[in-house]
Formats: C-alpha cells, structure tokens, sequence
C-alpha cells in the first residue's frame, strides 16, 4: 500500500489529465459528429460523400496510426501539431467523432418513417424537420450507444500515452518502471482508476438503455 | 431513411441540388488543388521523397523496403491478430456459457471478469503483461488483445443466445436433449450465425489494436514504418504512411466488407426460411392463390 501512498500525486494529475482529455475530445467529436451524421442523410450529394469518405476512413483506421499521423507526418506537410495534450485531442476528437456519427445515424433511422413524413406533410424543410421533429427523438434512442462510445474514447485515451503524454497509463507505466518488483500493483492501480469512469458509465448506459426500450 | 428526410426533389430542387451538388465538388476540388500547391511547393511530390518505394537510397532496393513493411510489418500485425482471434473466440465462448449457466451464484465470477476486462484499456493489459509478468513483446500484444476480445465477444455471444426464440430450447428439452446438449447443438449454432457479422466487426477492432504493440514495443506495421523513415531519412514518412495506412484500410475495409456482406446473406436465406409458414397460412384461405407460387 506504501506505493499508493507514495505515488497518490501522480496517479491523480495522471487521471485528471485522463478525465480532461476525455471531456474535451468527447465534446468536439459530439458536435462533429452529429455534423457529421447530418451531413450523411442531407440531400447535398457532395456534402454526403465527404462525410462517407471521412467515417469510413476513420473507421478503418487504428487510433495509433492518426496519433502517427499528427506527431510523425504531418510536420512534414509543415503542419506542427502543438505537442502533446492537445495533439492528443485533436486525434482522439476525430477518430471517436466517426463513431458518434454512425451513432446518430443509426438513431436517426430509428425513428419512425410517419414523424419525418409528417412533419413534411405540415411543410417543414429538410432543416426544420431534422431539427425539430427527428433529431430530439432520435437523441433518446442515441443517448446509450453514445455513453458506449464515450466509454470507449475514455478508454482509448490510454493510446495518447504513446505519444508523450502522461496521463493515467503514462503515470502509472512510470511508476511500475521505478518499481519494477511492484509492477502489477502499479498497474493494478491504473485499472481501478480506469473502472471508476468506465463501470458506472456502462451501469448508467444500460439502465437509459432499457428505460428508452420501455417507452417504445 | 434519408429519403424521408426531404420531398422527391421536383425540377427546381433537382436543380437547386445540382447546383449544391456542383459547387460543393468544385469547393472540394478547390480545396484539394490548394493544398496539393501547398504540397507541392513544399516539394512533397519530389521523386526524393517517394523513391523510398521503388528506388530507395543507401544501397537499398525497392524490395527491401516493400519486405519490411509487408512481410515483417503487416506479418507481424497479422500474426498477433491471428493468434489472439481464435483465443479469443475460444475463451469468449466458454466465458459466454458460463455467464449463462443456471445456477446463479456461478455467473458472479464471469461477470465479474467480463466487466472488468470489458472497462479496461487494452494498452494497459498490454503493459500488465509486458511489465507485471515480465513477458516479451508479442505475448504481451496477444495477451492484451485475446484478454480484452474475450470479454466483448462473450457478451456478443450472450446477446445472441438472448435473442433467439424461447421455441428453440423447449422444443430441445422436449424431445430429451441436456441443457449442455441444447446450449451446444441447438443454441450456439444459432447465436453464432445471427451474430457473425458483428464477431466479424470485433475482429476488425482486434486486427486495429494489434497496432498499440506499436506502443509496447512489438515490431509491427506502424513499428516498420517508423523504422524505415529513421533509417531513410524523415522526408520519406509521408510515402511510407500513405503505403502503411493504405495496407491498412485494404485489411480492413475487406474484412468489414465481409460482414456486410454475410449480414445481408443470412438476412436473405433466414427471411426466407421465416416468411414461408406465414406465406402459407396466408395464401390458404385467400382467393389469390397464385401468390403462393412464391413460396414454393
């Protein structure tokens, strides 16, 4: 227990660092996202194909090749990412707003046909009835997989610690190297730090998820 | 879905559309012109920077360079997944069954490991591995990556038993067969054909991890990029990413590809199999009997 004692100052600012990147990088992909999955059901036939290209792309691609991307290529295109955290933002807010897309979108195709047709009939736009009548109730049928997916990034923040960042897993690899005979307990440590988002976030997900089952 | 969004277009929409259509393309195109003369200017589509693949510097043929990247990089990205993946699936089967049993105080264990290995980073199993038991790189990646898809494929699995008619285990029990007899011969059969596409998905995220070996030390695709353009020279990472990255949507868009296309096949021959009963009883009684021909 003395090594958690001792180490408590990391492990925190390593799992501030965790919660800081999660909240920034869950927000910009939300708000990309659902741009995103608005781009792929509007009528513009070029504004779909970015958004296709895009998702199917960052899909496809592992997070650790964006991160190499952002620290290894793009200075060679003259762009200099800022170091660290932010780099780190920047990658995880694009690979996970792919993800909050097809979340959207699979909402969006959840609601029924008669919403979108009636809100045509009463003479909305595309706009006024993506806005109005089908996005709010697709966000009740999105909320669950979303918290999955957000899950998901806090966890794939772990992959920013390859890259020069120190969050949780980079604090805590310091500290299993300086005490290698304690190395799994160091770890051991990460992991609860990492539970304590991910668990109740995942108990939440699932009880929103049967509330909104109920209620259709 | 889409089309429901918005009217048929009518021809003066058609034409508003072609006209956003048009300027959106010509936007784009702009775009990329722009940042191909920024590119250029740079002198990032110099033959210097990309000869690394078909006449590299240092006494080094193109060979060389493709056998790095392919064979050891994309090879030791393969052979990671393809040891980790019928691990996984393996264990995520018996996780699944266990997690299923009857007796209630006999789930608690593998949920317990289900949730834990499903809330954890894979990267950080890896390290456990690589530091807490002091294994070598590779055994460390296929730890990380058999740990944490055993976890998800189990309750993949697990779904898929949920979703199956309750028809199917009592016609089992009835006609004499063990709850171990219906769980293997009648249940799994079906849980693993509904939910191949998504077994295949989870493959793809495993194939996608196996690039955080990257991280820990294990030589593969990512690793052998990084290797070349330190040995080649920095100017060339922009040849050796375009070529690893390109590898790596190829893997992988034909493996999600698959899935898709298995989704839509057994969408097909289980509907069919589904409609014809229904077919039949409703064709029987009505006048247009000429209807049933479709589901002879």
């Amino acid at each position: 227990m003395d090594l958690f004692a001792d180490n408590l100052p990391a492990y925190l600012s390593g799992f501030w660092t965790t919660l800081r990147l999660t909240v920034l990088s869950g927000a910009f992909a939300l708000v990309a996202g659902v741009v995103l999955a608005a781009m792929r059901v509007s009528p513009v036939a070029a504004l779909r194909g970015i958004a296709v290209t895009f998702v199917e792309v960052l899909r496809n691609t592992p997070l650790t090749l964006v991160f190499f991307f952002l620290v290894f290529v793009a200075p060679q295109f003259g762009v200099l990412p800022p170091l660290g955290f932010w780099t780190a933002v920047i990658a995880l807010s694009a690979y996970t707003s792919a993800f909050v897309c097809e979340a959207v979108r699979s909402g969006i195709n959840g609601v029924p046909v008669g919403q979108a047709e009636a809100a045509r009939a009463i003479g909305l736009t595309f706009g006024q009835t993506l806005t109005l009548v089908v996005l709010p109730q697709a966000v009740r049928s999105v909320v669950p997989p979303i918290i999955n997916v957000l899950i998901a990034l806090a966890k794939n923040t772990s992959v920013a610690a390859g890259f020069a960042v120190v969050e949780l897993l980079g604090a805590g690899r310091r500290i299993a190297l300086a005490n290698p005979s304690e190395a799994m307990l160091a770890l051991a440590g990460v992991g609860v730090f990492y539970l304590v988002i991910t668990i109740p976030a995942g108990v939440l997900a699932g009880m929103l998820e049967r509330k909104v089952a109920f209620a259709r | 879905m889409s089309s429901v969004l918005y009217d048929a277009p009518g021809p003066v929409a058609r034409r508003r559309e072609r006209i956003g259509s048009v300027v959106g393309a010509l936007l784009i195109v702009a775009l990329l012109a722009l940042a191909f003369r920024y590119a250029e200017g740079r002198g990032l589509f110099g033959a210097d920077r990309w000869d690394v693949l078909y006449d590299p510097p240092k006494n080094q043929s193109a060979e060389d360079v493709w056998r790095s990247m392919v064979v050891r990089g994309l090879g030791a990205t393969l052979r990671a997944a393809v040891v980790a993946a019928p691990l996984a699936l393996v264990l995520g089967l018996l996780l699944a069954m266990w997690r299923t049993t009857r007796i209630g105080w006999l789930r608690a264990p593998a949920t317990v490991v289900i949730e834990l290995f499903r809330g954890l980073p894979v990267l950080l199993m890896m390290l456990f591995a690589l530091l807490g038991f002091g294994w070598d790189a590779f055994a460390a990646v296929v730890f990380g990556l058999t740990v944490y898809n055993m976890a998800i494929i189990a309750e993949i699995l697990r779904a898929g038993l949920a979703s199956l008619p309750k028809g199917q285990t009592e016609a089992a029990y009835a006609i004499g067969l063990s709850r171990a007899q219906t769980l293997l011969l009648v249940q799994l059969p079906q849980a693993v054909r509904t939910m191949l596409p998504s077994l295949i998905a989870q493959m793809v995220v495993l194939l996608k991890d196996s690039s955080l070996g990257f991280i820990v030390g294990y030589p593969e695709l990512l690793k052998a990029m990084q290797n070349n353009a330190q040995y080649f020279g920095q100017k060339y990472y922009v040849a050796l990413f375009v070529m690893g990255a390109g590898i790596y949507l190829v893997v992988n868009i034909a493996l999600t590809r698959l899935a898709v296309w298995l989704q839509g096949r057994s969408a097909r021959t289980a509907g069919r199999a589904a409609a014809d009963p229904t077919l039949v009883t409703m064709t029987t009684g009505g006048p247009g009997s000429h209807a049933a021909g479709g589901a002879v």
